[in-house]
């Protein structure tokens, strides 16, 4: 088989010019084993888990890379709901130790996080959960590899509010415990949350899914980019066309590097997750994408239109190129990472209100804003029903990760550095939906939840 | 034996001796070359690249990575090398 010199060059300069890179390589591993009565054993059974495969992890992907030439950026580990092997264990210094314990095993293995600590909530509350919900303020502000995440609401479920209701005091405590309230950085709520999410900070490993699984996220916003500048001409057709071409490419290299690695670790290849997913390098933008079509800035009247053809394009370049696309596969739009996104909100292009809007055609939700550090509880719940709202009635997924900024006003700087980067704290609207909230309950499912 | 190909793709300005210093590497390293194709593209750069078989090298994939870069360095190129599946995914179906 040979390939033209235009065919190899394609290739090697996304990697070397256009910043393609495996973003994820995510084990899911079954935790629900490990559990004992003494909590001693229980917790040495999880640490051996996590050290074990995440070695091996490591291991798989640095000779993957070296075989393909593609850097496979984070190496992770998702585990079981925590919520769920704490079911006999309900107690807090527990739940606070057994969170040390993950976070130990995944600095031990290389690990750079750990995802899976949280719970399913979408119709109510076990003991367990409730105890969860309650001890991340300390296991986000003590630890620095724990990622959480819950699950409040589905199609069939509809919307635990009571749940919601908890969280703006939570994310509150947990910000103001940690450093730049950055603890909150590493916590999602979601509704409709997928089991082999490879992404954090919402990868957990589902009930549904066997001892271990390797999910791939892919990325390539530059790569998108990169192919739009180059056909500027033709209509919305045609530029669909071009993206879905280039995603199909992209998404074959996603497949066969997971495939490889899960081939190394006999394991099962679980998904490719094909959401474009910026990074802080220069260039690895999704509004930069938004941009070159023609678009003034993301944010301006049009970009949700844009959105919505990059998401349609992507999804079925992407379709074709794997038979196991899971995950999240929409397009991440997070405030923080991208640079594009922290230009509009500092000029004034994009707003929360905006943003919420796009995300009703890309999911994946509020990604990483920062809002006033003294914006109200009940607030930043309302942020989060609306947001969950649109998932629950389009039957997707939908999450909200909101760091309450401490000491900081809209229009400031947060500051994280390195992989999260900066965060411009935005504007909320001061009214108020307190009294509504306060009611309580559930937000019925929707009528697309009688099909049976 | 089975082949093992992998493609070395050379990116940069063209100049004198690039053939004869990939391939002197490659002889020494026991690697066969398979093939080789070189163009200017449009956005300017020279392109070269090379099919070649290491199923006899007697270097790592990681070694073979390292001494490219190395090569290339004292030629202001820069090289990769990338097994050929990765073409076979991303071009053919």
């Amino acid at each position: 088989m040979t390939f033209t010199v235009e065919e190899v060059y394609e290739t090697a300069s996304m990697i070397s010019e256009q910043n393609l890179d495996i973003r994820a390589a995510t084990l899911g591993v079954n935790l629900k084993d490990c559990i004992d009565n003494d909590f001693e054993i229980f917790r040495k059974n999880v640490y051996e888990r996590i050290v074990f495969h995440g070695r091996r992890l490591i291991r798989a992907a640095e000779t993957v890379e070296r075989k393909y030439g593609v850097p496979i950026v984070n190496k992770r580990i998702a585990v079981t709901p925590v919520s769920l092997i704490m079911e006999t264990h309900v107690d807090r210094e527990k739940f606070l130790d057994m969170a040390r314990t993950l976070d130990q095993a995944a600095m031990d293995a290389d690990i750079d996080f750990v995802g899976g600590f949280g719970a399913m909530v979408q119709k109510g509350m076990t003991r367990s959960e409730r105890m969860l919900i309650d001890a991340l303020p300390d296991v986000l502000s003590q630890t620095g590899r724990i990622c959480a995440f819950l699950n409040v609401g589905s199609n069939v479920s509809g919307l635990n509010l009571d749940a919601v209701n908890l969280l703006g005091g939570m994310l509150h405590e947990t910000a103001a415990k940690s450093r730049d309230s950055v603890g909150c950085s590493r916590f999602v709520v979601f509704v409709n949350a997928p089991e082999d999410n490879p992404f954090m900070a919402g990868a957990f490993h589902g009930v549904g899914e066997g001892d271990a699984a390797l999910n791939i996220g892919i990325s390539g916003p530059g790569v998108v980019k990169s192919v739009v500048e180059k056909n500027t001409a033709g209509d919305l057709t045609h530029l669909s066309e071009t993206i879905k071409k280039t995603v199909f490419k992209i998404t074959r290299s996603g497949e066969l590097i997971g495939r490889e690695m899960a081939g190394l670790l006999e394991i099962g290849f679980g998904i490719v997750d094909i959401s474009l997913a910026s990074t802080t390098a220069a260039g690895d933008s999704v509004a930069g994408v938004i941009e070159v079509f023609g678009i003034e800035k993301v944010g301006a009247h049009g970009s949700t239109m844009a959105l919505a053809l990059l998401m349609n394009a992507v999804k079925k370049g992407g379709a074709m190129a794997s038979g196991n696309i899971g995950g999240l596969s929409g397009t991440f739009i997070p405030v923080s990472e991208d640079a594009g996104m922290i230009d509009a909100v500092q000029c004034g292009a994009l707003g929360i209100d905006k943003l919420e809007a796009l995300t009703a055609v890309c999911s994946v939700g509020l990604d990483m804003i920062a809002v006033p550090g003294d914006t109200p509880y009940h607030i930043i719940n309302g942020i989060i029903a609306d947001e969950l709202s649109i998932g629950i009635v389009n039957n997707k997924t939908t999450g909200v990760r909101i760091i309450p900024a401490i000491g900081k006003q809209a229009g400031e700087i947060l500051e994280f550095g390195g992989l999260l980067g900066r965060v411009p704290v935005m504007k909320v609207n001061p009214y108020s939906a307190k009294a509504f909230l306060g009611r309580g309950g559930r937000l019925p499912a929707p009528v697309t939840s009688l099909r049976n | 034996m089975e082949r093992e190909q992998v493609f070395i793709t050379v990116i940069g300005m063209d100049r004198k001796g690039i053939v004869a210093s990939v391939s002197s590497y490659l002889y020494e390293q026991n690697i066969n070359i398979v093939d080789i194709n070189q163009r200017i593209m449009t956005d300017g750069y020279f392109v070269m690249t090379m099919l070649a078989d290491i199923a006899e090298a007697d270097i790592s994939m990681e070694q073979l990575h390292n001494g490219l870069e190395e090569t290339g360095k004292r030629m202001n190129m820069k090289i990769q090398v990338q097994h050929e599946n990765i073409f076979k995914m991303m071009h053919r179906i």
